[in-house]
This record gives structure tokens, C-alpha cells and sequence, in this order.
């Protein structure tokens, strides 16, 4: 359940289906091709990371996922269901907090329960639940602007959990924090998961962070975004930050970066 | 331990802010009091005729001696600042969620309401007492007139500025139009929105007065005139004091209602942006 479904042993099963969507934008100046001919499959349970330079579509692709956005060409179904609607069985994190600024801590987390009508005692009780087993005990009724970035991250994370989605969305979550408060929220996340049955779809930019996490991990090419290639990362589960210096993982990382820099994503100066 | 570090901090908070209170009214008072001395002298020093420049005592002794005129006619005019400002609400508000939620409204009404505001609404006053008589009703009207833009454009302004993933999250938590509305949007727009009525309550006394002044029989506006015609420069200082208190009265009253209604850290703030 909190282990990687094996490829053989869930050949066939598919939470997210994004089959050959292509989204193109008009602009005043033109149309701009943000996705071509994307497909992802992901698996139930799986940790899927996307990464790709900036502009290259991860986020119009999470919005699609979410049925906040369509595609301009073909379809997205979750579990077996097209997706023609806002999605209200999911969580969603992006990268700044979008908290609301006249609700505390646990009143911004209670808004998802409210939305989803749960009983009030048993809101609660959840949303403590979860600030507390992301540290913020104490600090359930302080305001937003009270709390550091990544205590403002965690809230809008603990809002994502609060109805027990079976899908999490994250939108380079951690992208605005330090270093020291990202390794911190990597490894709450990795607990989070081990936890809970979900899928989660993580967008980042950060390659170490996308192997220490995830299943699998997608990287995109520049603009128009395609698929270039998709990589399961076979490392046991927990993972420790220190795993981040051994052969195995940066065995993963390279091959993500060499893929950059022949791309042209990165350039090295001879 | 840690509890005591807090209530150290708390204590250090409270105090910081004490003195933050007082220094707020301290300063200003004091530079009043200096300016008023220097007036005083200047007056004696170089021998300012009463008509022209009366001394700060001077003025005192007249605002004590019509301390009943300049109050009962504050009191009118209160009245027709109150009621001006009230009608701009009652009016701008709605109006401002018309144009938010029907395009209708914010392709038709809001450029012509936009285009309006290059006249000058006081020039409209004649018009108002040739309509509605030297009663009330006009005064009302020009300061409703006067004070309703603000409200309208800030609300709008309110409604509309927000972060577009605050909607996309309320979209994905599966809110409904209201729920949106009032648990995301308008709690939103309020801080904006009270920077319009706090612009507006200003803009209302100025209504109420010029209204006094091209058609009235009461007022402070009316008594200025008065004052005016008789060259009693005295009692128009005196009346010039009563409308700035008056005004600032109003302006308090209305802060005071932003106090209870908008959270503090989010006062002054378009939407809820931090301040240094
Ligand atoms: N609403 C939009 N209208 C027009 N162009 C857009 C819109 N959203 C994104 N784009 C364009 O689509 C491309 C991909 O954007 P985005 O999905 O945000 O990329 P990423 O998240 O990978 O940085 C960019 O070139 C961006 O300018
Ligand atoms: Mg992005």
C-alpha cells in the first residue's frame, strides 16, 4: 500500500490517464503550443514527478489534471471517469501558500472540510490531526502572516489532506522555501505518503528532490512540452537525505541531468 | 519556559504599542500647539489687523461664545453628511456587484460612470437646489453624489483583484458561487473596499458644505457665509474648526467600523499584502 505498486503487478492499473493532450493558448500575439501530444499514465498510489525547464507546460499540465483547464486536444480520465469539471475529489498545492489571510491556521485547513461538508467535530479533529503531524501544534491559531513560509506551506498542504483526497496536485510546492526548510518538508511529505493511500503528481524543478520522491519521475523537454523520457527510480523506501550522496541515487540524477544539458536545457561553457 | 518567554514577548509587544499609541497623538498635539504659538506671535509682531488674521485666542473666544450656533448647525450638517454618505452606499455597493457580476453592467455602466468623473459634481449643486428646493434633500444628494464613486470603484476593484489560484482553489474544493463569494471574495475586498468609504466620508463633508453654500438656510456652510458677508473673520475660523472636527469625527467613526469588521493585519492592505 505505501510501497510502489511493481510494474508487473499492476500492468494494467491506471489511476490518471492523460492521453495525447495538446494545449495550445491564444495570445494577442499569436498562439503559443504549451503541451504536444503528452501522455501519462499514472499508476494508483504511485509518487509521479514531472520536472522540465521552466515554460515547458507543467503547469497547464496540472491544471488539465486538476479539470481546471482543458486540453485543446485529446482526453484526461481519473479513475476510469472523464474529466469535464473542476475536480473536487483532490488536493491541490501551489507554489505560493494561497492562504487566506483572515483565517488562522486551522480555520484555512477547516475551509476544505467546510467545502466538503464533513461534520464539524470530525473536522476538527482531522484538521488538528494533521497540523500537528506536520509540527504546527501551537500554531493552529495563529494567522498567516504570523507564520514563516515553510509553516504557511505545510498549512496549505494540511488543506489538501484534510478531505482525504485520493489525489494530490502539487505545483512546485516547495520552489519559494530555503534549503534546510525543503529537505524538511521533502521528508514530511515522504511520511505524509507513507500514511495515506494516494497518488500523488508533484511538479518541480528540482531533480534531486523529484528522485528522492517519487516512483517515477517524468522529464519534459523545452517548449512545446513533450515527454522525453520517463524514469522509475527503484530505491528502497524510506528514504534518507544522506541516500541523496549515494551511487545509486545520483546514479538517477545524472541521468536526468545529462539529459538536460543535451537538450540544452543546461549549458556547460567548455 | 517557553510560556514565560512568551508572555515576555507579549508584554514587550503590549508596551511597544502603548507607547506607539501615545506617541501618535503626542507629537501631533504638540506640533499644533507650536504651530498655533507661532501664530499668536506672528500676529502680535507685526500687527495683523482682526479681519484679516485673527489670534488663535481670539478665535477661542468666538468658538466659546457661539458654542451653541457652532454646534446645533454642526449638528445639521452631520445630518446631511450622514445621510449623503448612507445613500452612497446603499447605492454604490450594489452597483458595484451589478458591474461585478453582469458584463452587462461593466461593459455599459462602468465606462460612462468612469467618464463621469471628469465633471466636477459640485457644479452640478445649482442644478440640485433649482430641482429640490433649499431644503435637505439636495445637500444629501450632492454629497451622495460626491462620496458614491469611491465606494463603487474600490468595491469593484475589491472584487475583482484577487489571486487567480485562490479561485482556482475554491473551484477544486468544489465551493459553491455563494460560498465562494462570501467565504473568499468579500472577505477579500474588504480592506479595499473600506478604502473607498474612508475616501468617501471625506468627500461627503465637502458635499454637505457646498450644498450649504450655494442653497442653504443652516449649517456650518450656510453660517461660513454668514460669517463671510458680516467680515466676522473670527467666527469663520471658529466654524473652520468645528467642520474639521466634525470631519474627522466622521472619518473616526467609519475607521472604528473597519476596526471591528476587517482583521488589523489586513487594514490598509489591497488584499491582505504585508506592509513594512
Ligand atoms: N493562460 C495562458 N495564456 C497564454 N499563454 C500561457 C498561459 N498559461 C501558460 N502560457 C504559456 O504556456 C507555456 C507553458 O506555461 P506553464 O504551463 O506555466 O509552464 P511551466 O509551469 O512549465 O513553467 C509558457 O510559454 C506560458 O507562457
Ligand atoms: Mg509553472
Amino acid at each position: 500500500m505505501t510501497q510502489a505498486p511493481t510494474a508487473t503487478g499492476n500492468a494494467g492499473a491506471v489511476y490518471l490517464d492523460i492521453d495525447r493532450i495538446t494545449k495550445v493558448y491564444s495570445t494577442p500575439t499569436g498562439t503559443v503550443r504549451a503541451l504536444d501530444d503528452v501522455t501519462i499514465r499514472q499508476r494508483p498510489g504511485e509518487f509521479l514527478s514531472i520536472v522540465g525547464p521552466s515554460g515547458c507546460g507543467k503547469s497547464t499540465l496540472l491544471m488539465i489534471a486538476a479539470g481546471l483547464s482543458s486540453p485543446s486536444s485529446g482526453s484526461v480520465t481519473a479513475a476510469g471517469k472523464a474529466i469535464t469539471a473542476p475536480r473536487t475529489d483532490i488536493g491541490i498545492v501551489f507554489q505560493s501558500h494561497v492562504l487566506l489571510e483572515w483565517r488562522t491556521a486551522l480555520g484555512n485547513v477547516l475551509l476544505q472540510a467546510e467545502a466538503h461538508r464533513i461534520e464539524k467535530g470530525e473536522a476538527d479533529r482531522r484538521a488538528r490531526a494533521l497540523l500537528k503531524s506536520v509540527g504546527l501544534e501551537g500554531f493552529e491559531d495563529k494567522y498567516p502572516h504570523e507564520l514563516s513560509g515553510g509553516m504557511r506551506q505545510r498549512v496549505s498542504i494540511c488543506r489538501a489532506l484534510v478531505h482525504e483526497p485520493k489525489h494530490l496536485l502539487m505545483d512546485e510546492p516547495f520552489g519559494a522555501l530555503d534549503a534546510l526548510t525543503r529537505d524538511q518538508m521533502i521528508l514530511d511529505m515522504q511520511k505524509i505518503c507513507r500514511e495515506r493511500e494516494i497518488s500523488v503528481l508533484l511538479i518541480t524543478h528540482s531533480v534531486a528532490e523529484a528522485v528522492f520522491l517519487s516512483d517515477r519521475v517524468i522529464v519534459m523537454t523545452p517548449r512545446p512540452g513533450k515527454i522525453d523520457r520517463a524514469i522509475e527510480i527503484d530505491l528502497p523506501r524510506p528514504r534518507r537525505l544522506i541516500d541523496r550522496d549515494s551511487p545509486n541515487f545520483t546514479r538517477y540524477t545524472r541521468e536526468i541531468l545529462e539529459m538536460f544539458l543535451a537538450r540544452g536545457v543546461l549549458r556547460e561553457s567548455p | 519556559m517557553s510560556e514565560d518567554v512568551e508572555a515576555a514577548v507579549e508584554r514587550a509587544r503590549r508596551s511597544f504599542e502603548r507607547r506607539e499609541k501615545f506617541s501618535v497623538v503626542f507629537y501631533p498635539l504638540l506640533a499644533i500647539l507650536i504651530l498655533l504659538v507661532i501664530w499668536e506671535l506672528f500676529t502680535l509682531a507685526f500687527d495683523i489687523p482682526e479681519f484679516l488674521l485673527p489670534k488663535p485666542t481670539v478665535v477661542l473666544q468666538s468658538v466659546q461664545q457661539n458654542a451653541g450656533l457652532i454646534l446645533q448647525e454642526s449638528w445639521v450638517t452631520a445630518v446631511e453628511i450622514i445621510l449623503g454618505y448612507l445613500l452612497s452606499i446603499a447605492v454604490g455597493i450594489p452597483l458595484a456587484l451589478a458591474i461585478f457580476m453582469w458584463p452587462f453592467f461593466s461593459r455599459s455602466i462602468y465606462p460612462i460612470l468612469v467618464a463621469s468623473q471628469a465633471m466636477p459634481k459640485v457644479a452640478v449643486a445649482p442644478l440640485l437646489i433649482v430641482w429640490f428646493g433649499f431644503g435637505i434633500l439636495p445637500k444629501v444628494l450632492i454629497a451622495f453624489l460626491i462620496a458614491f464613486f469611491p465606494i463603487v470603484i474600490n468595491t469593484v476593484m475589491g472584487l475583482t483583484q484577487i489571486e487567480k489560484e485562490k479561485i482556482y482553489l475554491a473551484r477544486s474544493m468544489g465551493l459553491s458561487a455563494v460560498d465562494t463569494f462570501f467565504k473568499v471574495r468579500l472577505p477579500n475586498a474588504m480592506p479595499s473596499i473600506f478604502g473607498g468609504l474612508k475616501i468617501s466620508i471625506t468627500l461627503a463633508v465637502v458635499g454637505a458644505v457646498v450644498g450649504e453654500f450655494v442653497g442653504g438656510n443652516a449649517g456650518l456652510g450656510y453660517q461660513l457665509i454668514v460669517a463671510n458677508g458680516a467680515m466676522d473673520t473670527p467666527m469663520l475660523f471658529a466654524l473652520l474648526f468645528g467642520l474639521t472636527f466634525l470631519g474627522i469625527g466622521m472619518f473616526l467613526l467609519v475607521e472604528l467600523a473597519e476596526r471591528l469588521i476587517v482583521p488589523r493585519h489586513m487594514i490598509g492592505a489591497g488584499g491582505g499584502k504585508e506592509m513594512i
